[in-house]
């Protein structure tokens, strides 16, 4: 009977699965992110990259609503600085990418990359003295700066479709960051009437044009190839981080959780089996 | 059952609380000295991993209730924000979004076991109820704190569920919009849902005491049914059951662990990471995986029963697959408790246990989906190049029509094809008909009616020199998920209103120990 019982659990566990892997939409290539693993983190420099390819194409249309300067500079963000000392100088100098040991976590407020970040943008803001409307430089402090200031002005500017908010865009859809990187990559070429063709896109027409063309964007790093591949992988790294900003200290926590709960449960059947020894039951 | 008091205050002051405020000796009688059948399994373990469910929800809430922002342009961000910003906010909110589906699961099995092993038969009626009791209250609270993230799903969930209490007779229309606050989901509504979202986990802890007392007062079933007879059929509750519910739970705590911290989103629906938005429908409306059996309940009920329409039936059907559980003590004929003893039951149990994980999978698909390979065909008539002739009709009367029709047609030239009626008005009417020209035919099919309806649209277009198509389509019976649904729902009634009434008083149930003690301490017994 307990059999019975477990294989029926087991069915329902796959039924589900079944009833919520059955998607609808395009093709979707299952592309391999290093965070689909559990224990995989982000490839912090595509999510650099990927910022770079937002902040550079996407920005234009699409808000990150969620997102503030300064979560780029936290720990776990894509521009968070650590001091490190420099074996050869013996010098203490500021890197970006987290070392593999040591190094100290530089306070996001007195991280120059990301207050650079900011301070490029251009923020709506009502002047203190006269109460008027005007614009300053961005801080650290600030949400990313919105393109449009709301959605009729959004959807005048792009034909009536309104360009969705990007901060939780990776979970929002089924197939997540495949998805993400597939639509940007599902363009055709082909038109019809305002919308273009997209083979992952459900119902294979979208409004939006296609943006990722070879060379667009010019990245510092001269190894990484400037192909609308590449543009799309890192774009749907930098979404995912933004997504999930918390995902690598999440993963971390779980592994001291689950390691510390499989000694716990050993201890305790432990514990069990001696309890019961001698009793019949 | 607990029998007199063993407790001894050991200290001047145990002694003196004792004489005051026996908290310490209910304390040691309950959860101590309490004896507790030898033979219980691994399915009684469950209870305890529900008590800890209930305490994760409520600490986890209250936390998340300090940074919740129940308003309906501040929920979603405020919910992100908790998520980003909030100290370990990344771990409180998954841990009570998954914790609600960890709780349903354990619940579940917790249910199941009460139904197997008859946990619900005399003395043990109020038990049972009380357990429905929080379970319908779990369902609610749920569904309630579903709704205040106001994501898409979560907006539309409440819109649907609101709109099926519409349904009810006479004060349908009322109730629904006393339960939103209003003529639609709006701000009224988040306001209250939040409110009683916080309210009933604390009404659901008050009548799991009276469970946990009911169940002291009668004392635990077992795997076999039979009542405990003496001291040599039972433990103390310590340590004995609490290291195995230690243990159990502490494996239960490990899969809520991998859920929590490596798939957080897996159990819920990706549309709920949209912001709600009453102008734009979501093309799929699924409530959580633990209410979609009762979901494909609701679904079932395409068709109209006399006077009850399909929606109010599919409401009644909802209510009444959990109603059907409060009185199960009172369906169940049969005088052997445990499905252990009882071949035949046991079979329909694990047939029903299938059939709720079925309704469960119907609850999450497309209802219109089919799930048998079908083939849908049509036939196009049509005439290429002809000319079309026509012919008023005018009948006498209305009634009369038919008739004028046909001399009508009669009266088309010979070998006019494809002759069609357009009736204009009561009398009046034109025929139509195609003379010379090349008559042609085209049998078309499909797997779907969507993909055929393009196959037919395709082919009048390429037709361009017909006038007009004759189109003949045959619909056969396509078996769909609301066809399954309705043979799973009807399963779930039988079982509960036939197959355990009349199965208790014509089976013939294995032989049953005289005691607990006896199958334990003699042959090994089943899964025990």
């Amino acid at each position: 009977m307990l059999r019975a019982l477990t294989i029926s659990a087991v069915a329902a566990a796959a039924a589900i699965g079944v009833a919520f892997a059955a998607g609808e939409g395009g093709h979707v290539e299952d592309y391999p992110f290093s965070f689909d693993s559990p224990v995989g983190g982000y490839d912090m420099g595509a999510v650099q990259r990927g910022y770079q390819v937002y902040a550079e194409v996407c920005a234009s249309c699409h808000a990150v609503e969620h997102l503030a300067y300064r979560h780029l500079g936290e720990e776990g963000g894509p521009f968070a600085a650590y001091i490190v000392r420099n074996h050869e100088t013996g010098e203490e100098e500021m890197v970006v990418h987290k070392p593999e040991h040591g190094g100290r976590f530089v306070d996001v407020t007195d991280n120059p990359y990301v207050r650079a970040i900011a301070q490029a943008a251009i923020i709506g803001d009502i002047d203190p003295n006269t109460g008027q409307p005007v614009d300053r430089p961005g801080r650290i402090s600030d949400k990313f700066r919105r393109p449009f200031p709301n959605e009729i002005a959004a959807r005048a500017s792009n034909a009536g479709a309104y360009p969705p908010d990007l901060s939780v865009i990776v979970p929002a859809r089924h197939g997540g960051a495949d998805y993400v990187r597939a639509f940007l990559l599902g363009f055709t070429g082909e038109e019809d009437g305002t919308l273009f063709i997209n083979t992952a896109f459900p119902g294979g027409r979208t409004a939006m044009a296609p943006q990722l063309m070879e060379g667009r964007v010019a990245y510092a790093d001269a190894d990484t190839p400037q192909t609308a591949e590449q543009y799309a992988t890192d774009v749907a790294t930098f979404l995912q981080w933004a997504a999930d900003p918390h995902m690598e200290q999440r993963k971390k926590t779980g592994i001291v959780v689950l390691a510390f709960l499989a000694v716990l449960a050993g201890l305790l059947y432990l514990a069990y089996k001696q309890v019961w020894r001698g009793e019949s039951h | 059952m607990s029998g007199p008091s063993t407790y001894e205050p050991k200290s001047g002051f145990t002694r003196w609380l004792d004489k005051r405020l026996p908290i310490l000796r209910l304390s040691h009688d309950s959860f101590v000295a309490y004896p507790t059948p030898r033979n219980l399994n691994y399915w009684w373990t469950f209870g305890s991993m529900l008590s800890l469910c209930l305490v994760v929800q409520i600490v986890s809430g209250v936390v998340l209730a300090m940074h919740y922002i129940p308003h309906i342009d501040f929920a979603f961000d405020s919910v992100q924000r908790i998520k980003r910003d909030v100290p370990y906010g990344w771990l409180i909110q998954p841990m009570h979004a998954v914790g609600a589906s960890m709780f349903f699961l354990a619940v579940y099995v917790h249910m199941f076991r009460g139904l197997y092993y008859g946990s619900y038969k005399a003395p043990r009626e109020v038990l049972w109820i009380l357990g429905c009791l929080i379970y319908a209250l779990m369902v609610v609270t749920a569904f309630l704190g579903y709704s205040l993230p106001w994501g898409q799903m979560s907006f539309w969930a409440a819109t649907v569920i609101t709109n099926i209490l519409g349904a009810l007779p006479f004060v349908g229309e009322s109730i629904q919009v006393w339960i939103r606050g209003g003529g639609a989901i709006d701000q009224a509504t988040l306001n209250r849902f939040y409110s009683l979202h916080y309210l009933l986990p604390f009404v659901i802890a008050g009548v799991v005491a009276l469970h946990i007392w009911a169940l002291h007062e009668v004392g635990q079933n077992n795997p076999t049914g039979v009542e405990v007879k003496s001291k040599a059929d039972t433990v103390p509750f310590t340590p004995h059951a609490t290291i195995k519910d230690l243990f159990a739970t502490s494996l239960f705590v490990i899969l809520f662990a991998v859920f929590m911290f490596y798939m957080p989103d897996a159990l819920g629906h990706a549309d709920n990471y949209i912001r709600a938005n009453p102008l734009q429908t979501p093309p799929e409306i699924v409530p959580e995986w633990y209410l979609l059996p009762f979901y494909a309940v609701l679904r079932a009920f395409d068709f109209n029963i006399g006077p009850i329409d399909s929606k109010l039936a599919g409401v009644i059907g909802m209510f009444a697959s959990i109603g059907v559980l409060f009185v199960l003590p009172w369906l169940d004929t049969s005088k052997v408790r445990s499905m252990r003893y009882r071949p035949i039951a046991q079979q329909c149990f694990v047939i029903f246990v299938a059939v709720c994980i079925g309704l469960g999978y119907c609850g999450g698909q497309n209802p219109g989906k089919i799930l048998v390979p079908t083939t849908f065909s049509a036939t196009l008539n049509w005439v290429e190049g002809g000319q079309i002739e026509q012919r008023a009709i005018a009948a006498d009367s209305a009634g009369a029509f038919d008739d004028a029709a046909d001399a009508a047609i009669a009266s088309l030239p010979e070998g006019a094809a494809l002759p069609a009626i357009s009736r204009t008005g009561e009398t009046i009417g034109v025929v139509r008909g195609v003379v010379g020209g090349a008559p042609q035919v085209l049998e078309l099919s499909a797997a779907t009616v969507d993909e055929l309806e393009a196959k037919i649209t395709e082919a009048k277009a390429g037709a361009t020199a017909a006038p007009y198509f004759q189109v003949t389509r045959t619909t056969p019976f396509a078996f769909t998920v609301t066809r399954l649904s309705q043979i799973l729902t009807a399963y779930y009634f039988l079982f509960f209103l036939v197959i355990l009434p009349v199965l208790g008083l014509i089976e013939t149930p294995r032989r049953v120990p005289d005691t607990i003690a006896k199958p334990v301490t003699g042959q090994a017994q089943g899964a025990s």
